[in-house]
């Protein structure tokens, strides 16, 4: 490779390709041979930068000038104005409120954030051995292999704190030494890369973003605990990761980082990529072993803990991709470099995927510590549209939902966990007040009664039971016994479920319980949805003094359940309504509205109409 | 007739999930056969039964045969809050079709899957390995209609 005057950093994560990263690339190239620039320009794919709303994004250096949602009628522009006559575009800058923010380090997106895991995803390609190599790429591999022994490495992850990424917060460094303290000449890694969580993504984009620094970590842990042999298991929903983790694998086997004798030592490792085929529970520990096995992916009761028994009834050590992903740094930089960041209980940063109502969207990691609100309105640039928050659910369909009366609490495992939520893999899913928290708490209860593996009755039928009491609250017929019975539950599939997945699962419930019981309350008793959500507990109805009488919405209702002529005008058949809210929509002078409650026509109703009406 | 695709691996048991992801692939239709099956359980030395286990315990795995683009719109709850419901509502209507249903014309299932990790652009769906994001129903039509358009 060539030095080039100009190097574009085109981010072709997942959220940029969806986007169209790929068709620009190409559209890129095609500009910049057109133009004869070829021995000029480099175009360079990289893993994600971070800020998925703005896909696709690109940075250009030498300038470092960062530019979002690049369209393809862009191209022609850009490379004639900023590539050749040096003019960046001013139009394609992030802006905010009349500012702008040329380069990367002056985007408000990245103040706050501070990249140990994510350092280099979004600056290397991913496909490239020698990139990551420059960056200093298996350096703190050398270094463990050749001046250190295994016990030093478990001394020096001990002291930095280190934690399991993948929810629970293990201590890292303990679970390296129950491995390690098993004499086994057969030990086996495990890579867990299935990462199920809705809402979080982090894994996958550091797999596809950096995965030499996975396979590094992964290394470094094997070289600690004595393992000759590991496994990435990887989610198929994530193609591009298994691409990018089996050219990592082929790569260092080239430079010899993989295979026997590396860096001249005793050590000798081989790794291997295997993939799931759709099973949310397999991201369980004993699930995925039975998953690599090659059989149905069922939990089974610990202990034996995997690291005494586990792949093949051999000691195993199952680490998280983030969790890996934070090693060399801190073989490299200390101990102490690590535990400097974060707080008493909970070191280092944590990779967060900003999901839900919010304008910036994407990937942040922030140090622990920082609190919810810094995350959301300061990283996350606030509430989209301009509405009001309401709540945000940590740690997907297994953490809690808090309410803006947490916005001050910092983010740790304890704290979080006090609350009621978890930090979970780090998915944050913001909602704005347009949200029924019902639906929500029914909605993640769904997902997790279609996971249950069904191996153990508390959640196979525990989650089922408390899903249909969900449904009919939000169906206008909850009855007053129906949150003593839903906490009742709740608890009890908690606390006798075999594993994580039905351990976990009534946490929305509990917590939406717990913080928004009024809402409950609201529709089990008034038969009302404030955010009207709930179809059966809304009613649409036309003001008739208003109404042109056009019948347009007569015409498009798909229920043909408005009635009434240009002179009579029209009104809306209630009990033959089946709530599509078309006729809100097409109304051309948007006097149809949605009103919270059943429709009730007694006078009562009406005659509390027109007191309003002279309010 | 499965056989390139046996040799590729070592007859054990731990490969079955790879090697029904390989047959799977191979098949046009997208679906494992009951032959299949039977070969499998032949080359590992396992009972058809357990394989019939596995592949029912997987979503991604089908009995029945498929179309030749599988559409997996995402059904988790960053999706739903930017309007997933609508882009299955305008799915359904181009495609004609119910959920986990195949189009007479055998050019495309649809489903719905857990997480794509996309979510920073929601709503998405994936169509066989391509991931589609941002959509809106503008989008989908356009999306499918160059399937279709390809397909002639």
């Amino acid at each position: 490779m060539s030095l080039k005057r100009t190097d574009v950093l085109l981010c072709c994560g997942s959220g940029c390709v969806s986007a169209g990263a790929l068709k620009l690339k190409e559209k890129l190239l095609q500009e910049i041979v057109k133009r004869g620039l070829s021995d000029e320009i480099n175009i360079i794919e990289t893993g994600c930068m971070g800020p998925c709303d703005y896909g696709p994004v690109m940075m250009v250096y030498p300038e470092g000038v960062f530019y979002k949602k690049v369209a393809l009628t862009d191209v022609e522009e850009l490379v004639e104005e900023h590539f050749m006559k040096g003019r960046p575009i001013k139009r394609l800058m992030v802006q905010e409120s009349e500012e702008v923010y040329p380069t990367k380090k002056e985007i408000p997106f990245y103040q706050l954030q501070e990249k140990v895991a994510l350092k280099n995803c979004g600056l290397i390609n991913p496909e490239k051995i020698e990139e990551y190599i420059a960056t200093g790429g298996y350096e703190a591999l050398g270094k463990v292999l050749t001046e250190m022994k295994p016990a030093d490495v478990i001394q020096i992850i001990k002291d930095s704190g280190l934690r399991g990424r993948g929810g629970a917060g293990f201590p890292t460094a303990m679970k390296w030494k129950f491995v390690y303290d098993q004499k086994n000449d057969e030990k086996y890694v495990i890579c867990n890369g299935d990462e199920g969580d809705p809402g979080a993504f982090m894994d996958r984009s550091l797999l596809e973003g950096d995965p030499h620094k996975i396979l590094e970590g992964m290394m470094i842990a094997a070289y600690a605990v004595g393992a000759k042999k590991g496994f990435f298991y990887i989610r198929a929903e994530y193609p591009l990761a298994i691409k990018r983790i089996k050219i990592a694998i082929e790569q260092s086997k080239k430079y010899g980082f993989l295979g026997e004798a590396i860096f001249d030592s005793d050590f000798a490792f081989d790794a291997e990529v295997r993939t799931g085929a759709g099973a949310f529970v397999c991201g369980e520990e004993t699930a995925l072993i039975a998953s690599l096995e090659g059989k149905r992916g069922h939990p089974v009761l610990k202990p034996p803990y995997p690291a005494i028994s586990g792949l093949w009834n051999k000691p195993t050590l199952v680490n998280n991709v983030e969790t890996l992903a934070n090693l060399s740094a801190i073989i490299i930089n200390g101990a102490d470099w690590f535990s400097k960041m974060g707080t008493e209980t909970s070191k280092g940063t944590k990779v967060f995927a900003l999901t839900g109502d919010l304008n910036n969207t994407g990937l942040v990691e922030v140090p622990m510590g920082i609190t919810l609100k810094d995350l959301i309105y300061k990283v996350g640039g606030g509430i989209s549209e301009g509405k009001k928050f309401k709540a945000v659910q940590l740690g997907g369909p297994s953490g809690g939902c808090l309410m803006d009366e947490h916005l001050s609490v910092q983010i740790d495992y304890e704290s979080l966990q006090q609350k009621g939520a978890m930090m979970g893999s780090g998915g944050v899913i913001v909602m704005d007040d347009s949200n029924c928290m019902v639906n929500v708490a029914k909605f993640f209860l769904e997902f997790s009664v279609e996971e249950s593996c069904g191996k153990c009755t508390p959640c196979r039928v525990g989650l089922r039971e408390m899903y249909l009491i969900l449904d009919r609250i939000t169906k206008g017929e909850g009855k007053p016994e129906d949150l003593d019975k839903l906490e009742k539950l709740g608890k009890t599939v908690k606390e006798l479920s075999l594993c994580g997945l039905g351990q976990s699962a009534p946490n929305p419930v509990l917590s939406t319980i717990r913080y928004f019981r009024k809402e409950y309350e609201e529709h089990i008793f008034n038969k009302r949805c404030e955010a009207k959500v709930c179809p059966d507990l809304v009613h649409f109805l036309i003001d008739k003094d208003k109404c042109l009488g056009c019948g347009l919405c007569a015409q498009k209702c798909p229920a043909k359940c408005i009635i009434g002529s240009r002179e009579e005008k029209y009104e809306i058949v209630q009990t033959d309504c089946v709530k599509c809210s078309t006729c809100v929509e097409v109304c051309p002078v948007n006097v149809i509205e949605k009103l919270s409650g059943q429709f009730d026509a007694s006078p009562k109703q009406e005659f509390k109409k027109y007191a309003d009406l002279y309010e | 007739m499965y056989k390139k695709i046996l040799e590729k691996y070592e007859p054990k048991k731990e490969n079955l999930i790879s090697i029904l992801h390989d047959v799977q692939d191979s098949n046009e239709q997208n679906y494992i056969s009951d032959d299949a099956v039977w070969e499998i359980s032949q080359y590992l030395n396992i009972t058809p039964s357990h394989i019939h286990g596995v592949i029912s315990f997987y979503s991604m795995f089908s009995f029945k045969p498929r179309g030749k683009n599988v559409i997996r719109l995402c059904e988790s709850p960053p999706c739903f809050l930017r309007g997933s419901e609508n882009i299955l509502a305008k799915l359904r209507q181009l495609l004609g079709i119910k959920i986990g249903e195949t189009t007479e014309d055998g050019l495309f299932t649809l489903e719905l899957t857990a997480c794509l990790g996309v979510c920073g652009n929601a709503p998405v769906m994936m169509i066989n390995e391509d991931v589609f994001g941002d959509l809106t129903e503008k989008r989908v039509e356009q999306i499918i209609e160059n399937i279709r358009r390809r397909a002639k």
